[in-house]
Order: C-alpha cells, then sequence, then structure tokens
C-alpha cells in the first residue's frame, strides 16, 4: 500500500472486510457473501455521501447478484463528467477480481481492455490477491476504479478525446 | 463456366467465317483461351476422406503422417481421428494451434474465443487482413474447414470467465455425441491459449472439476520467452498451486499486461511456443515419446528449462484437493499396475535371454522403492513435509479454521435479509 495517499487509505480501513469466501456457484455461502457485499457497499456509499465524496451508483441487474450496473463521475475542472459503469462477477471470484467496464469510453484510452474493461493490472491486481476474500466490490471501486478514473480523465478531457455533455450538445447544435 | 466459355469459342468460330479479316477474331480467341485455363485453376475444395491411406501419393494429405507409422514413431497414427480437443482463446497461441492439429487430421477441435480479428493481429500468424471484424472463432472455422474438411469444428463465441459463459463452457466439454464410447468427459484434452490470469484460473476450474487432463501456454509480454505445462488433475500442480511464471521469473502472473494494454508479440515466439504445445499434444494423444510436464523457452539464451510441479497441498483451489485426495487414494491401484507392467516387461526380457553371459563380480540390480516407501510411512502424518522436519507453528489453514470456529456463533446472529440490504442500497442510490 506504499504510495496510496492518507485519504484512500484511511477511506480503506473504514469500509467494512468481508469473510465468506464464496463465488457464484456457491448457492447458500454466495448469499452470504452477497449480504456482506451489500453490507460493504452501503457502508461505503454513506461514507462517501457524508464526505461530500459521493462519485458511483452501482446494483446488481439480476437476482443472482452476479451481473452489476451503475453509474461512475468525476469533477474535472468544476465540470462533472459521468459514465455507465458494469461488471460482471466472474466464476472464480473473490480468487480473481471483478473487470470494471466503461464501455462508453472504449477504444479512446490505451488503458483499457477489449470492450471497455479497466485495467487494474498494475494498481489492484496484486492487493485484490494479497487480500482475499476479505476484499470485495466495494474494495474494487475504491481501490481500482477511483484512481483510474483520477488519472485517466483528466487525460482524456484534456486531450479532447471526451466532451462534457453541454459542450457536445452545444458543438452538436452549431 | 466452363459451358459459357465453350459458346463464347463456338461463337468466334461462327465470327471468324463470316468475316474477310480474321486476325482481330484470333487475338480475340487466345484472350478468351487465356481466361477458360485460367478459370480451371480456381481453387477447389478437395472432398473428405473416410479412411487415412499410406499410399505415397500426391493426392494423398495424409501420406506424410502416415509415415510416423513406418519410421517407428507412432503405433496406429489413425487414431488422431478419435479424439477432440478444446482451444480455449484463439489468438496468436491458439490459432496457429488449431491450424496444426487441423492439418495433422485431428477429429474435432471445440474452439473458444470472444474477441475479433483485428489489423493490430496482423503481426501473429493464420489470420488474415480479409478477415479483420470477424470473430476470431469464425474467422478460424473458415480458414480451417478449408485446410481440412474431414475436421468436425465447432465454435464458441463468449466469454468463458462469466457465469453464463462457464456453463456452456463446461457442457460443451462434457458433451459425447463425437465419441459416445469413450470414458472421461467428451475431451482428450484442452489447450489454454489465453492471455489472461482470469480466464486461466477459469479454465482451471473447470479441468479440476472434470478431472479433465489440460495444457497451459502463454507467452511473456515482453515477446521473447514463453512456456508450456501438462496440468492433470490431482496428480500435477494445478493452475491456482503454482502459477507458472511465478516459478520461472518471479514475477506475479496477476500483474502482467495483457494484448490490449499493447504487450508486446512476435510470430516467431508465438509460432514457437505453438508448436512445442502442439508436439506435447500429439505426443500426450498418440503415446509416443515423453510428454513434457513444463517446458519453458526463454528466447534470449534459448534456454529450454523442464521441470515437474507437484501439486500444492494447501491450494485454494476446492476442486484441485478433491482430486489430490483421489489421486492418493488411487495410489494403491496405481502402484499394482505399474507392477504388473514391469513383471510383464521382465518376464520378455527374460525370454530374451540374458545380456551377459557371466557375472563375476555379482552385480545385481536392486529395487530400492520399497525401502523408502517404509520410511515415509513411519515418518509424521503430514505428507507435504520432507521427512525429518516438523512445523513450529500451525499451518495458515488450520488457523483460519479456527478463527472460523470461534467467530461461527456470532454468524448465527446475523440474520440480515438479502432484500433488506439491496432496498437499503438502493435507498441511497436513489439520493
Amino acid at each position: 500500500m506504499e504510495g496510496w495517499d492518507p485519504n484512500t487509505k484511511s477511506t480503506l480501513t473504514r469500509i467494512p472486510l468481508l469473510t465468506t469466501k464464496a463465488g457464484p456457484r456457491d448457492g447458500a455461502a454466495w448469499t452470504q457473501r452477497l449480504k456482506e457485499e451489500y453490507k460493504s457497499l452501503i457502508a461505503y456509499t454513506q461514507m462517501n455521501k457524508s464526505n461530500d465524496n459521493d462519485w458511483f451508483r452501482i446494483s446488481a441487474s439480476n437476482p443472482e447478484g452476479t451481473r452489476w450496473t451503475g453509474k461512475c463521475w468525476y469533477v474535472h475542472n468544476l465540470l462533472k463528467y459521468e459514465f455507465d459503469l458494469q461488471f460482471d462477477i466472474p466464476i472464480t471470484y473473490p480468487a480473481t477480481a471483478p473487470e470494471l467496464e466503461l464501455p462508453e469510453i472504449d477504444g479512446k484510452t490505451q488503458k483499457m481492455y477489449r470492450g471497455g474493461k479497466i485495467c487494474l493490472t498494475v494498481h489492484f491486481k496484486p492487493l485484490w490477491a494479497k487480500n482475499c476474500p476479505r476484499f470485495g466490490i466495494a474494495h474494487a471501486l475504491c481501490l481500482g476504479l477511483a484512481p483510474w478514473l483520477a488519472a485517466e480523465i483528466p487525460i482524456l478531457v484534456d486531450s479532447g478525446m471526451i466532451k462534457h455533455k453541454d459542450d457536445a450538445a452545444s458543438s452538436a447544435e452549431s | 463456366m466452363e459451358v459459357e466459355f465453350k459458346a463464347l469459342l463456338d461463337d468466334l468460330d461462327v465470327l471468324e467465317k463470316s468475316l474477310s479479316d480474321p486476325a482481330p477474331i484470333h487475338k480475340l480467341r487466345s484472350h478468351v483461351e487465356n481466361l477458360a485455363n485460367l478459370s480451371k485453376c480456381n481453387p477447389q475444395r478437395r472432398s473428405r476422406v473416410k479412411e487415412l491411406s499410406s499410399e505415397v501419393v500426391d493426392s494423398n494429405p495424409y501420406s506424410r503422417l502416415m509415415a510416423l507409422q513406418r519410421m517407428g514413431i507412432v503405433d496406429n497414427y489413425e487414431r488422431i481421428r478419435g479424439f477432440s480437443v478444446a482451444i480455449v482463446g484463439i489468438g496468436g497461441v491458439g490459432s496457429v494451434a488449431a491450424e496444426m492439429l487441423t492439418r495433422c487430421g485431428i477429429g474435432r477441435l471445440l474452439l473458444y474465443d470472444y474477441d475479433t480479428v483485428e489489423l493490430a493481429n496482423m503481426n501473429r500468424l493464420f489470420f488474415r487482413p480479409d478477415q479483420v471484424g470477424m470473430t476470431k472463432t469464425d474467422a478460424a472455422v473458415q480458414t480451417l474447414a478449408e485446410i481440412n474438411p474431414d475436421v468436425v469444428l465447432e465454435s464458441f463465441t463468449m466469454n468463458i470467465t462469466t457465469v453464463q459463459g462457464f456453463e456452456t463452457f463446461t457442457s460443451s466439454l462434457t458433451n459425447k455425441s463425437f465419441c459416445p464410447s469413450k470414458e472421461g468427459s467428451g475431451v482428450d484434452l484442452v489447450l489454454s491459449c489465453v492471455d489472461n490470469y482470469e480466464a486461466r484460473m477459469a479454465v482451471n476450474q473447470a479441468c479440476n472439476e472434470l478431472r479433465q487432463t489440460w495444457m497451459e501456454s502463454g507467452v511473456s509480454e515482453d515477446a521473447v520467452s514463453g512456456h508450456i505445462q501438462l496440468l492433470v488433475p490431482g496428480e500435477t500442480a494445478c493452475f491456482a498451486c503454482a502459477p507458472p511464471l511465478v516459478v520461472a521469473s518471479g514475477i506475479d502472473e496477476r500483474t502482467l499486461k495483457r494484448e490490449g494494454v499493447c504487450a508486446a508479440s512476435l510470430p516467431t515466439t508465438m509460432g514457437v511456443v505453438a508448436g512445442l504445445l502442439v508436439q506435447n499434444s500429439l505426443k500426450f494423444l498418440l503415446n509416443f515419446g515423453e510428454v513434457s510436464p513444463y517446458l519453458g523457452y526463454n528466447s534470449l539464451k534459448d534456454f529450454f528449462p523442464t521441470m515437474k510441479m507437484r501439486p500444492n497441498p494447501q491450494c485454494s483451489n476446492v476442486a484441485c484437493l478433491e482430486r489430490q485426495k483421489e489421486h492418493m487414494l488411487a495410489k494403491p491401484e496405481r502402484d499394482a499396475a505399474a507392477k504388473a507392467k514391469m513383471e510383464a516387461d521382465a518376464s520378455t526380457a527374460i525370454d530374451e535371454g540374458s545380456l551377459h553371459a557371466d557375472n563375476e563380480w555379482n552385480i545385481s540390480v536392486v529395487d530400492d522403492a520399497n525401502e523408502k516407501d517404509a520410511s515415509k510411512a513411519a515418518s509424521s502424518s503430514d505428507t507435504t513435509l520432507p521427512e525429518g522436519l516438523t512445523r513450529e507453528f500451525p499451518d495458515a489453514d488450520e488457523y483460519e479454521r479456527e478463527i472460523a470456529i470461534a467467530s461461527g456463533s456470532g454468524e448465527i446472529e446475523e440474520e440480515d435479509d438479502l432484500e433488506e440490504l439491496k432496498k437499503q442500497l438502493e435507498a441511497l442510490n436513489a439520493v
């Protein structure tokens, strides 16, 4: 965890850890794991809101809790950039982390695999592996997606690869 | 086409007779004849072959393969038509492996990939620029069916790491319609030619659960080294026991970058690794030579390390531990079979007569296997440690189990309702 800013570190310590090592094919154990996922997501969302740092919405889009969809956003130069967020829980979960996807910016950055999967290889996967099964979806968002957005969005905006929705609308009119 | 050209030539004949100066017609006729010849050498698909023949004629696609029998390398090459091989990942290695097996006349190939062909793939073998935009599985089936129509090709365009994809993957592996009489799953071998940790873990999971022997392959992101590895669930290390790169170079596999994030690649390294992989597969399937349990390839130094990896008794994969237990329980059976085979070999050896007529120094070969076994059994029941060693601390698994038991009472109290938790999160999301 060297090199992480103290803010992220202190947030991380307050996200509840998970205990059940179970994937989507493990029946009752997976239900238990899902409960733990929800609890840590609830705690993390509440924490973000109370710190005025609300930055994502995520919810399960199927009853089994294996597919998740939502939104995430990042504020750069006082403008809010919002993206669809989606991912599947892999069958080898939690041994392997979920692959977080931002399909709208697929192909706009090199730091991404096909289908809009953000690159978590260097900054996040080793952490996930060391903390299996204690890390869950909330941790993946906090340590995987948040730093990716902070690093990539300013570059994408400054290089003109992505435009703010107001700009995009006005340029389309003109 | 031929009929059209014939009609055209006939018309020219008529025209020639009616004209006073036949020179332009002669010219026209030679052009038409050239075209007719060109149309004849259009690509023709070869028809299917019922039985592999060893007849040495130019038109026999299998003559050079059947010659392996005459050379004493393979006992019965024709068995290859009964084998099914699944290839997961039809990229730089997988596509070449598929072509090699197709040219060898493999019975059936199952191909899995979810990607499409891109111009950025053209530095590797197999795919052609005119296939850009097709799914890799469709493009592969197109090419392979042309090369050898005898091979049964099944393609699956999907991601095997998702719940649904994994189900399709395992059910396709267990489908025995191709060769119902065979034991085991529906395929003889699974080849993993994928480029990421998640997919390898998914293949590992499926094969551990199905008791399916598989081979793993990989090329480093700097494109100058690679490896292949044989994985027999329970008998050798599974992928979760010891990811090969950790052993080979000290790099954690999880930190490796993938193709999309611009890893380097070379057609040479990928071709070499595909060749090693298919060679090992042929040896495994057709039962010749020694099947390598692990073979590395370092192209900078042309170094080919080999080794054997035993399974990790503390592997995090539950199915792997089950297979290890089964393997241990089947040991007496294996020993008996090995002994019977040795005795059979010995009896044939006696028939041939002893090698040396006299034995001036009374030299004899003594079997030391029994002695070793006895001392092993006498040592502790902990089979994971070499003889003479004991653990100072309880192993990590036991420690975690104790914690689980201690906190077990607490878990029962927490009877949260999943729906209630969902609603709580939705309420937060709504604000």
